[in-house]
């Protein structure tokens, strides 16, 4: 079982002060707290291994590229690919679903074609496609939500068709908490010859991803959302298309052959990872995937889902308080809500004075804000070192909120 | 909490100015993107001074105090005058200190002021 008080211990962020309250961070979604395990690993890997990967024919060089590589294949069982090389990394999610689009969508995206995203996607998973779509003679197409919340999947078979060359979805919504069904939102597309995209960075800190299972083309996550550290993220594409993608960014460490007039490209992931990586992170981000790994997806869940609904009775006792959420059984752990007369702004500032660290605006998804009809909302987001103590907090931070303000 | 004084609670529950003015002889509207505050303001200027002011708009406290404190200051001062203001005259108004994240929301009523002021001049050059 979790034990946030033991799990706490590992983050030394978290015993920070402000007027004798410690830091109650609830804003997970936006970047998770790292553990010591992963600041040794940076700090360790600068201190007795720091050298350049792939080329180095001395000690420490082969060890930085044995523990690169290394951070490669545990990213490859933490989601099941078939093959390490499969594995890119990138700098975040943004930079992997760019990738897709200007590599594999820049070469099979045509005019009159028609790629599907949902209304509830983050402007990561929407500027691509709208740009590419734009470029190409393309057509978006949105998956609209439910009154409930969850994206509606009878109006999304409606949208396929053998136009559909991409379905690029969120697994889960960072406002709403929605989990989307990816494996069912897959299955159907493939039926109509469609590739997929999952975007996974709010899934894969809370969910058991395995995309051999998912059968999905491409997915993308991101470091820091899960522990790691910053600048890195992840792009997983299936090897028979990363075969046939075209280089990204040109320069060195992805090239097999160089003339002067032309160059033979390295094979993947190589291609895909121009120039010197962001070896140190790559390396420290292993640590963050064993940390979870060691905590079990079954654990984190079993955790968050009761801290979930602790919160959600918590905050439902607040009259005032105007919940944004998805039934329980399809919610991961976000909790979007506005307060009447309260603009989310003041809400966040009001528990910062509290040390209380909570997500207040549009969260990247403004055509969504617009579609439920609010200006901005405030959020709660729950990980493995939340506890109870930590709702309590809020729950009372925001009771005194809504005093001063009343 | 001290960001929230009486004074700036005050102005956010009773705004001044808050409304239409008849017969403004400019206006501009705003909008601060990241948190979805939106403003927009009227102005009545005569001979080149504030004679009448209106806001409108949604948003948090700190937009809205530092709008209401803002539109009590413009009236009866020259157009020269309001252009002078800067940055540090409306947290000397809000009398607290801005935080990185609140500048935007401080200072969007005097954008707004001074884009108005810009409208005005555009437009009585043309005519
Ligand atoms: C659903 C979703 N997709 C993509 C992103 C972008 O991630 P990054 O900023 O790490 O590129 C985020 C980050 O908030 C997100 O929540």
């Amino acid at each position: 079982m979790i034990d946030p008080a033991q799990i706490k211990k590992d983050f030394p962020i978290l015993n920070r002060e402000k007027n004798g309250k410690t830091l109650v961070y609830l804003d997970n979604a936006s970047t998770t707290q790292k553990p010591k395990q992963v600041i040794e690993a940076i700090t360790n890997f600068y201190e007795n291994t720091n050298a350049n990967i792939h080329r180095g024919i001395y000690d420490i060089s082969e060890e930085a590229t044995a523990l690169y590589e290394g951070a490669r294949e545990t990213t490859q069982k933490f989601i099941n690919a078939a093959s390490k090389s499969e594995i890119i990394f990138t700098r975040n999610t943004t930079e992997s679903i760019n990738l897709v689009a200007y590599t594999w969508g820049e070469k099979n995206v045509q005019k009159g074609d028609e790629i599907i995203v949902s209304m509830i996607e983050h402007h990561s998973n929407l500027l691509p496609w709208q740009f590419l779509a734009k470029k190409k003679g393309a057509h978006l197409k949105f998956i609209p939500i439910k009154d409930d919340l969850t994206l509606d999947i009878e109006e999304y078979k409606k949208l396929l068709s053998e136009k559909t060359k991409l379905v690029a979805i969120t697994g889960m919504s960072n406002v709403l908490g929605t989990i989307a069904p990816i494996e069912e939102i897959t299955n159907l597309a493939k039926e109509h010859g469609a590739h997929v995209l999952i975007d996974a960075a709010q899934t894969a800190a809370h969910q058991q991803i395995d995309v051999q299972k998912i059968n999905c083309d491409f997915l993308a996550f991101s470091s820091h959302k899960m522990l790691g550290p910053t600048g890195v993220g992840v792009l997983y594409a299936r090897q028979s298309i990363l075969k046939k993608m075209p280089p990204f960014l040109y320069g060195g460490s992805m090239i097999a052959a160089v003339e002067l007039d032309s160059a033979e490209f390295a094979k993947p992931p190589q291609k895909f990872e121009a120039g010197t990586s962001n070896i140190a992170d790559v390396v420290a981000f292993k640590s963050a995937l064993d940390y979870i790994t060691d905590l079990t997806f079954n654990e984190i869940q079993k955790h968050e889902k009761e801290l979930y609904k602790y919160a959600i009775s918590e905050l439902s006792k607040i009259e005032d308080i105007k919940l944004v959420t998805p039934p329980e059984d399809q919610a991961g752990p976000v909790i979007t809500f506005t307060i009447k007369g309260i603009h989310p702004h003041d809400i966040a500032e009001a528990l910062n004075s509290e040390n209380i660290a909570i997500r207040a605006g549009k969260h990247c998804t403004d055509p969504l804000h617009k579609h439920l009809g609010l200006i901005a909302t405030a959020r709660i987001s729950l990980y493995v070192y939340n506890d109870k103590q930590d709702i309590d907090r809020t729950v009372e931070a925001l009771k005194k909120c809504i005093k001063i303000f009343a | 909490m001290d960001l929230y004084s009486e004074i700036i609670l005050d102005h956010y529950k009773n705004p001044h100015n808050k409304g239409h003015i008849d017969s403004p002889t400019c206006k501009a509207d705003e909008e601060n993107p990241q948190c979805g505050d939106t403003l927009s303001i009227e102005l009545k200027i005569e001979n080149s001074v504030v004679t009448e002011v209106a806001f409108n708009g949604a948003g948090c406290a700190i937009s809205q105090a530092a709008t209401s404190m803002l539109t009590d200051y413009l009236k009866g001062k020259s157009i020269e005058e309001i252009n002078k203001l800067k940055p540090d005259d409306i947290y000397k108004m809000l009398g607290i200190d801005i935080s990185p994240g609140r500048i935007k929301c401080a200072l969007l009523g005097l954008s707004t002021t001074q884009q108005a002021i810009k409208n005005h001049n555009n437009a009585s050059k043309k005519d």
